[in-house]
C-alpha cells in the first residue's frame, strides 16, 4: 500500500478547506447575531457565478471577487430584510435563497453565454493567483507557497474575526444581540441594525468562498458547483461551537476528509480488492455534526437568541 | 368568506413571484408573455399535458403533505429529500429481494416497507430532538446528505447489475408493478407514467385532514405545534409528539417511492428526485399547511414543471430553470407575508416566526 499521507494531501486539504472557512466564518457573523443562516449554499453559488462571469468580462480576478462579494451581500441583504423586517422564518427564507441559486445562474448563463448552466472558461493566467505568483520567493521554497491567496486570506479573516468578536465594541454588540436581544436593546444597542450587518457580512464572506470555487480552484462556474459545501460550512460552524478558530479547525478536518477521499480513489483497496466506498467518507461531516449537536462530544451551545426574531413591542 | 381570506396571501405571493419572474425574463431578453404562455399553457393538453402534470404533482403532494404535517406539529422538516430517497430504495429493495411473490403480497409489502423506512429515517431527528434537544432543521439537513450517500453506496456496490454504467438497481419483480391510470382511462396512453400512486396521494390528503382535525392524535399534534407549553400542561407528552409527528411526516415523504419505483421506473434510480423534498416546502407553505391547499399548490408547481419542457425547447434565451426561480420566489414571498399586511407591526406571520423558530438549535 502506497503511503497516502503526502505533501499533496496537505495542499489538497488546504484547497478544499478554503471555501468552507470563508462560508463558515460568514455564517458565524450571521448566527452570532441571532439569525440562522442556512442560505450559505445559495450565497456561495451567487459568489461563484458572479466571480466567473465578471472575471470573464473584465479579465480581472480581483474584480470578480469584488463583484462576488457585492452580489452575495445583496442577496444576504434580501434574506435579512425578509427575516428581520418581514419576520419570515429564516430557515424557510434561506431555503428559498438556496433554490433561487439553483435556477438563477442557469438562466443567466443561458442568456449571457448561451450555455445551460456554466460560464465560459477563464484563462489560467487570469485566475486568482497563488502566493508564489505574487511574492518573490526562491524556487526551492515555492512548494510551500503554492497555495491560493484566498487560502492565505482565509487565515487572516479567522484571526480578524476572532479579534473583532472578542475585543471590539462591535463584536460585543454582535454577541449580545445574539444572546439576549432584550438586554442589548435596554443597553441602547439597535438590535436589528446589528443583525442586518451580521447577515450582510455573512454574504460578503460566503461570496468570497464561492468566488474561490469558480475562479480559484476551478476556472469556470458549473451548475450547483458548491455541491453541499454551504451545508458542510454550516456543519463546521456548529462543530466549531460558533467560535472562529474552532470553526476553522472543523473546516480543515472536513477538508481533510474530502482530500483523503480523493487520494484514496483507486489507490487504497479493501481486502476484497474493491475500492473503499467513498460514500462513507463523504458522510463524516454530517454524522459528526449530528453527534456533536446531540451533545456526545462536548456541548455545542448555540447563541441564546438564535432563530428568535426580535420585536421591540413584545 | 374565510376561504377567500385564506387564499388572499398565497395568491398575492404567487402573483408577486410571477411579476418578479417576468422582470427576470425581460432582463434576460425574452418575452414574458410568451414564456408564461408556454409555462402555463402546455399543462392542459390532453392526454400528454394533463397526464404528465398529474404525474409530476404526485410526489409534490406527498412531500408537501410531509412538510405540512410537520409544520402543524411545530417542526420544520427540511429532510423530506433524504427520507424519500431512503424510502424509495427500501421499496425497490423489497421489490428485488422478494421478486417472485405474487402482486397481492408484494405490492403491499413494498408500500409498507418503503413508508416504514421513510418514517424511521425521519424519526431519527425526532428522537434526537426529543431526547437531546438538538434542532431538527440541522439534523434533517445533515441526514439528507447521509441518506444520499447511503443509498448511493448500496446502489453502486450491492444492487447494481454488474456492468451497468447507470447508477440504478436491478429491476423489481413484475409482481410489484402498480397499474398506470392509462389502463382505466380511455384515451390516456400507457406510456404516460401517471399511476395509481396519484390516487393514493389524493387519499393521503384526505387521511391527513381526518388525522389532524378529526382525531385526538391530530389534535395533540396541532396543540403541540401551537403552544408546546400549554399542550404539555394539558397532558400531552411533547417528546412523544415530536417523534410521532416526524415519523408521520417521513412516512408521507416516503410514499414518493411508490410513485417512482412501483409506478414509473420499476427500479431504484439514483438521484431521481428533482428536488421534490425542497419543493415540498414551497408546496406546504403555499397550501397554508392544509391538505387541500397542498393539492392546489402541488398542481401549480407541477404545471410549471411540465411547462419547463416547452420553455426549454421554444424560447430563445430563457431556460426551464426559470421554474426554479419562480419556486424560490414563491417561497420568499410566502415566507415574507407580513410584507402584504398593513400595518407591518401586526404580529402574525406566515409560518409563524413563533411556531417553529421559537426553539433553539
Amino acid at each position: 500500500m502506497r503511503s497516502i499521507l503526502t505533501l499533496s494531501l496537505v495542499f489538497s486539504t488546504i484547497r478544499l478547506a478554503t471555501p468552507l472557512v470563508w462560508a463558515a466564518i460568514g455564517g458565524l457573523y450571521s448566527e452570532r447575531s441571532g439569525v440562522i443562516n442556512i442560505a450559505l449554499e445559495g450565497l456561495m453559488l451567487a459568489g461563484a457565478f458572479t466571480a466567473a462571469a465578471v472575471t470573464f468580462y473584465t479579465h480581472s480576478a480581483w474584480a470578480g471577487v469584488g463583484a462576488a462579494m457585492l452580489a452575495a451581500a445583496f442577496f444576504a441583504l434580501l434574506l435579512a430584510v425578509t427575516c428581520i423586517r418581514f419576520k419570515a422564518n429564516a430557515v424557510v427564507a434561506g431555503t428559498g435563497i438556496n433554490i433561487l441559486f439553483l435556477g438563477l445562474p442557469a438562466v443567466l448563463s443561458g442568456a449571457l453565454f448561451l450555455s445551460s448552466g456554466s460560464t465560459p472558461q477563464v484563462p489560467r493566467e487570469e485566475l486568482l493567483p497563488t502566493l508564489s505568483q505574487l511574492l518573490p520567493i526562491a524556487p526551492q521554497w515555492r512548494i510551500l507557497t503554492d497555495v491560493s491567496v484566498i487560502s492565505f486570506l482565509a487565515l487572516l479573516i479567522v484571526g480578524l474575526t476572532s479579534y473583532v468578536l472578542n475585543s471590539t465594541p462591535f463584536g460585543l454588540r454582535l454577541r449580545s444581540v445574539g444572546e439576549n436581544p432584550e438586554a442589548a436593546d435596554a443597553a441602547g444597542i439597535r438590535v436589528n441594525r446589528i443583525r442586518y450587518i451580521g447577515v450582510v457580512l455573512s454574504g460578503v464572506l460566503a461570496g468570497v468562498g464561492g468566488a474561490y470555487l469558480s475562479i480559484g480552484q476551478s476556472s469556470l462556474f458549473t451548475r450547483n458547483m458548491t455541491a453541499g459545501r454551504g451545508f458542510i460550512a454550516l456543519a463546521a460552524l456548529i462543530f466549531g461551537k460558533w467560535r472562529p478558530v474552532q470553526t476553522m479547525l472543523a473546516c480543515v478536518l472536513f477538508g481533510f476528509a474530502d482530500a483523503l477521499t480523493i487520494q484514496m480513489q483507486g489507490v487504497v483497496k479493501l481486502p476484497s480488492g474493491e475500492d473503499v466506498p467513498v460514500q462513507f467518507i463523504q458522510m463524516i461531516p454530517y454524522i459528526v455534526t449530528i453527534v456533536v449537536l446531540a451533545g456526545f462530544i462536548g456541548q455545542s451551545r448555540a447563541p441564546g437568541a438564535l432563530g428568535v426574531p426580535y420585536d421591540k413591542e413584545s | 368568506m374565510k376561504v377567500l381570506r385564506d387564499l388572499r396571501f398565497p395568491l398575492i405571493a404567487v402573483l408577486c413571484a410571477f411579476l418578479v419572474g417576468a422582470v427576470i425574463v425581460v432582463l434576460v431578453g425574452d418575452s414574458p408573455i410568451e414564456t408564461y404562455r408556454l409555462l402555463l399553457g402546455s399543462a392542459f393538453s390532453w392526454p400528454d399535458g394533463i397526464g404528465y402534470t398529474l404525474f409530476f404533482a404526485t410526489p409534490l403532494i406527498f412531500t408537501g403533505l410531509a412538510v405540512a404535517v410537520a409544520l402543524r406539529g411545530g417542526l420544520l422538516n427540511i429532510g423530506a429529500e433524504g427520507q424519500l430517497y431512503v424510502a424509495a430504495f427500501a421499496t425497490a429493495w423489497i421489490g428485488i429481494t422478494f421478486a417472485n411473490l405474487p402482486a397481492v403480497l408484494l405490492v403491499p409489502m413494498c408500500c409498507v416497507g418503503g413508508v416504514a423506512a421513510g418514517a424511521l429515517w425521519a424519526a431519527i431527528p425526532g428522537i434526537l430532538k426529543a431526547r437531546f434537544g438538538s434542532h431538527e432543521v440541522i439534523n434533517t439537513i445533515m441526514l439528507n446528505f447521509v441518506a444520499v450517500a447511503l443509498v448511493g453506496y448500496l446502489t453502486q456496490y450491492h444492487y447494481r447489475i454488474p456492468g451497468d454504467p447507470i447508477m440504478e438497481t436491478a429491476p423489481i419483480g413484475s409482481g410489484a408493478h402498480i397499474a398506470r391510470l392509462g389502463a382505466f382511462i380511455p384515451g390516456l396512453p400507457a406510456r404516460i407514467p401517471l399511476n395509481v400512486a396519484f390516487l393514493l396521494a389524493l387519499l393521503s390528503c384526505w387521511l391527513v385532514y381526518v388525522l389532524l382535525w378529526k382525531t385526538k392524535w391530530g389534535y395533540e399534534i396541532r396543540a403541540t405545534g401551537q403552544n408546546p407549553a400549554a399542550a404539555e400542561y394539558g397532558g400531552v407528552s411533547i417528546r412523544k409528539e415530536i417523534v410521532l409527528t416526524m415519523a408521520i411526516s417521513g412516512a408521507l415523504a416516503g410514499m414518493v417511492g411508490i410513485n417512482e419505483v412501483l409506478g414509473y421506473r420499476y427500479r431504484y434510480y439514483d438521484g431521481f428526485s428533482d428536488n421534490y423534498g425542497f419543493t415540498g416546502i414551497a408546496v406546504a407553505l403555499l397550501g397554508r399547511n392544509h391538505p387541500f391547499g397542498v393539492i392546489v399548490a402541488a398542481l401549480l408547481f407541477a404545471v410549471l414543471q411540465r411547462g419547463g419542457v416547452p420553455v426549454d425547447a421554444f424560447t430563445q434565451l430563457v431556460s426551464k430553470d426559470i421554474v426554479l426561480i419562480l419556486q424560490a420566489l414563491v417561497i420568499l414571498f410566502v415566507a415574507a407575508e407580513a410584507m402584504f399586511r398593513r400595518p407591518v407591526g401586526s404580529r402574525q406571520s406566515a409560518v409563524g416566526s413563533g411556531q417553529v423558530a421559537g426553539d433553539k438549535i
